[in-house]
């Protein structure tokens, strides 16, 4: 269905190509997943098999791409709409119209299609992605999953038979995610489209890849093949696979079904050792409270935006070297919680102290030394176009002395010259500069919003490293996530949130225990041992060889 | 007959609300009646209220009786500072006088304040203000991007690049305050206009990549493929947009000078004619279908006829009764509700009971106030 014939990609003046040797073809009606660390090609991939590459990216294509036997150097993207659909990572940017039936239409009328065959395909598709009763909503009101959905419904209506897809679940929770891929493999399943799909979170989608293609590094070519010998060697893989790994399983493992089968033994061993904390050098919550030395605390807070009530009485109190995440929906009000610690809403009921100062009503120059908070898109933070601009501005607001920031940059990102520009990073290098950025002040609590939003494996253990040696140190970290790894990785102690309201907190441990949504993978494979992560349990078994 | 639940099928034409709306606004602009004007508010109002969903665009009203009242403001600030052309009797008070010199003989800065001025500033202020509340009814009960659905096919592609634009200022103003609120977590003050500033290059930075990412996703949708139109097609459709549009000018010129009344009426019909020829022509490069489109139905016909009927007998009315429409500031009287006028007026009320009935609000949490809330997960029916 999709032929790479020794394609190479070499964008504008850039030394080197983007991807080079890629000679595979994926066969109809798979659903095929794309996976390697950030930066080796996966979105110039999946952007030449829609033809976006080169011709609205510019670049020099060499060798062939042809879907469905259209070769995409004569066909640029618009001709190609009825054959391949594509959807990004963030669904706002694919709405052309505002209202659920306008969107899904929105293709069809571009192609031609008459009338009554729109009607049809429109009232199908609603059924098939469970919209229905959405139709009539417009776009800006619907959650994340359901944008997701409602993008992948718009590509559908247009009956494409290669479906591309690039991070479609990374900035969704769990339950969200969920829904789109129980719709992607529904059209697997029954309409038999084959599905290119690249992902980060490999946890949540690698059991239903039928083939997976690995990039393994920048121009290397690439490996295709079943998904359990691909990830073997794989440098990204989940979880469940490294544990798998770490037992010595074969074939491995992919699921947590496949994996409890195997894990007798592993349970057996395991019986009997006792779970080391991770972190976990905090004191206790109720001792600092009383000593009222807490970094945070928040008393009965009630917060509203616009007319919706965000937050309902929450009680919360943050420790010294405490580290908690804030787990949750969409919308269930983490980021709201997080951004009144930085005194950014002014609760409407209730009282918040950080570092004893009422924060919105604390200026912000003075505020900076007791909270510092890393938003959702780092970027936002960073203002200069050097590193080293930025570096100078941070000490300069922080009153720090010359050169603190960059000594902080040099330790979290070894790797980065002054006169890069923020904006050339990658997502993990960004993130990290922001957060050099944020500690300058060197505020005893640190407020990070889904730090791993689009980072790979690798970033991810760069920053759980960081992340705990700061704890170490005594900053006390909250962290709003939907990465349950991330949570039970780092966490000591994890709150849940649903509508605003604390529902469940308590140590790690015991909350995502008994809350299948939110139990990672290690935790679900090991049950009803207290495992949580795969680190633990390699220390474990050394333990007890 | 009672009004149906507005569903997409029985929804009215977005062309007849504007039709209703641009009538009562024709009416407005015919009187300078305080009581007249504020019974064409009372009545766009009574219909908005009962006949707008709970769609973004709906909220827009209240922006729009807010900016009414700011032209109101405006225009008593101005007749109060700069006096006024109207001669008065009654001071309400003397401001104090700057000295112009010669040559800025005519104008005035401070001075006497007539309530003869002020009332007659307020009546046109309040005409001003109607027109704006009708334009505002009618993007409340009709988004502006339906009526752009009705345009013909060679205009559809600048038809997109306006609703693009539209839905381009609030991500704007979502984005500016956004980064305005990140300045405090670096410590800087995010009041100000020197925060403006900062935040500007990284929003414009963040918009244009957002028109890009739009632009590759219409791209990949099939956003303007065209047909295989003959060459001479093409150069016939051109020759016939250019010389139409040539001609309406002609003929408009004509219309408007002395000499050429006899002709210029003539020339702009052929001008008219040609140009749609030229557009009906173009439409046929465009490849494109429509979605359930809105259809003009018996009820399209009563909502839009009711606006014109507002028109029309105010136009009559004026005729009729000039004194009653105009009331005069000067001398100073109490303005009288003329009642024939009032009654045409109510005229207006017609699509409260006719037009098809919003929904029933969404339930609480479906949060159509904030689109990030909390909507409840639909399930799929099968795994």
């Amino acid at each position: 269905m999709i032929r790479f014939e020794q394609v190479s990609v070499t964008y504008g003046d850039a030394a080197a190509p983007a991807v080079q040797g890629i000679d595979l073809t994926v066969p109809e009606g798979e659903l095929c997943l794309l996976v390697g660390p950030s930066g080796v090609g996966k979105s110039t991939l999946l952007q030449a098999v829609s033809g976006l590459v080169p011709h609205f990216t510019g670049g020099t294509l060499r060798g062939r791409v042809t879907v469905d036997g259209r070769d995409t150097r004569t066909h640029p993207p618009r001709e190609l709409a009825d054959v391949v659909g594509t959807v990004g990572q963030d669904p706002l940017s694919h709405f052309v119209t505002d209202t659920v039936e306008d969107e899904l239409a929105y293709g069809m009328e571009s192609l031609g299609l008459a009338p009554d065959v729109m009607r049809r395909r429109v009232e199908e598709t609603l059924d098939l992605l469970g919209l229905a009763d959405l139709r009539e909503r417009p776009l800006a009101t619907l959650s994340g999953g359901q944008m997701q959905r409602v993008a992948i419904g718009s590509v559908l209506t247009t009956h494409p038979k290669v479906l591309v897809l690039d991070e479609p679940t990374s900035a969704l929770d769990p339950a969200a995610a969920e829904e789109v891929l129980a719709v992607l493999q529904r059209l697997v399943h029954d309409l038999g489209t084959t599905v290119l799909l690249a992902e980060h979170r490999l946890e949540r989608v690698v059991q239903y890849a039928d083939q997976v293609i690995l990039l393994p590094a920048p121009g290397a070519a690439p490996l295709m093949g079943d998904p359990a010998a691909i990830m073997a060697v794989s440098p990204v893989h989940p979880p469940v696979v490294a544990l798998g790994r770490l037992a010595g399983w074969s074939p491995l493992p992919l699921s947590v079904r496949d994996a409890r089968r195997k894990a007798g033994g592993l349970r057996e061993r395991l019986t009997g050792a006792t779970a080391q904390g991770h972190g976990g050098a905090g004191a206790t919550a109720e001792a600092v409270a009383v000593s009222g030395s807490a970094p945070a605390v928040i008393s009965g807070l009630g917060v509203r935006r616009g007319r919706v009530e965000a937050l309902r009485r929450v009680d919360l109190t943050v420790a010294p070297g405490e580290t908690l995440a804030l787990m949750g929906r969409n919308g269930a009000g983490k980021s709201t919680l997080l951004t009144t610690l930085a005194g950014m809403h002014e609760p409407t009921s209730g009282t918040v102290r950080v570092g004893g100062r009422t924060p919105h009503r604390t200026k912000p120059r003075a505020l900076l030394r007791h909270v510092g908070l890393v938003p959702q898109e780092p970027r936002d933070l960073l203002y200069a176009d050097t590193v080293a601009a930025e570096c100078t501005a941070a000490d300069q607001d922080a009153d720090a002395p010359a050169g603190t920031c960059r000594a902080l940059v040099s330790r979290l990102l070894p790797d980065v010259a002054d006169g890069m520009h923020p904006r050339d990073l990658s997502e993990g290098q960004r993130l990290a500069l922001a957060l050099a950025v944020v500690l300058t002040a060197r505020p005893p609590l640190l407020l990070l919003d889904e730090p791993t939003r689009g980072l790979d494996y690798a970033a991810k253990a760069r920053l759980v490293e960081v992340l705990r040696a700061l704890a170490a140190e005594g900053h006390a970290l909250v962290l709003a996530t939907h990465d349950v790894e991330l949570a039970a990785e780092l966490a000591d102690r994890v709150v849940i949130l649903a509508e605003g309201e604390v529902v469940a907190d308590g140590p790690t441990g015991e909350v995502v225990l008994s809350s299948p949504s939110f139990a990672p993978q290690v935790s679900k494979v090991l049950a009803p041992l207290p495992w949580l992560t795969v680190p633990q349990v390699a220390r474990a078994l050394e333990a007890r060889p | 007959m009672s009004a149906p639940r507005a569903t997409r099928g029985t929804a009215l034409h977005a062309g007849a609300w504007w039709l209703w709306a641009l009538g009562l606004a024709t009416a407005a602009s015919r009187t300078t009646n305080p009581l007249l004007l504020g019974l064409l508010i009372g009545v766009a109002g009574y219909v908005v209220a009962a006949r707008r969903g709970d769609a973004p665009w709906a909220r827009s009203y209240g922006a729009f009786v807010r900016l009414g009242l700011i032209v109101v403001a405006i225009r008593l600030v101005f007749a109060c500072v700069l006096g006024s052309p109207i001669p008065g009797t009654h001071t309400l008070l003397t401001l104090p006088e700057v000295p112009l010199p010669d040559w800025a003989k005519g104008v005035r800065i401070g001075g006497r304040v007539t309530a003869e001025g002020m009332v007659f500033a307020l009546y046109d202020g309040l005409k001003l203000a109607t027109l704006l509340i009708c334009v505002g009814a009618a993007n409340a009960l009709a988004n502006p991007s339906r009526l752009l659905k009705s345009l013909p096919g060679a205009l559809y592609e600048a038809g997109v690049a306006v609703v693009v634009a539209m839905t381009f200022a609030p991500n704007l103003v979502a984005d500016v305050q956004r980064l305005r609120a990140a300045r405090r977590l670096r410590g800087r003050p995010d009041r100000g206009f020197r925060a403006l500033l900062q935040v500007g290059l990284p929003v414009l930075e963040g918009a244009l990549e957002r028109s890009v990412a739009l632009a590759a996703a219409m791209d990949a949708r099939g956003y303007g493929r065209t047909a295989q139109v003959p060459p001479a097609v093409r150069r016939l459709t051109s020759v016939l947009t250019l010389g139409g549009l040539l001609g309406v000018c002609a003929g408009t010129y004509g219309l408007l000078s002395d000499t050429g009344a006899g002709y210029g009426l003539w020339v702009l019909l052929a001008g008219l004619a040609a140009a749609l020829g030229g557009l009906w022509l173009g439409g046929r490069r465009c490849v494109r279908t429509r979605y359930r489109p809105e259809r003009w139905g018996p009820r399209a016909c009563l909502v839009a006829g009711s606006g014109i009927a507002v028109a029309a007998l105010m136009i009559a009315a004026n005729a009729y009764a000039p004194d009653a429409l105009h009331p005069p500031a000067v001398p100073l009287t109490a303005p009288v509700l003329p009642l024939w006028p009032a009654l045409c007026v109510l005229a207006g009320l017609l699509p409260a009971f006719i037009a098809p009935a919003p929904p029933a609000p969404a339930p609480r949490g479906h949060g159509a106030g904030a689109p990030r809330s909390a909507a409840p997960f639909t399930k799929e029916p099968s795994r």
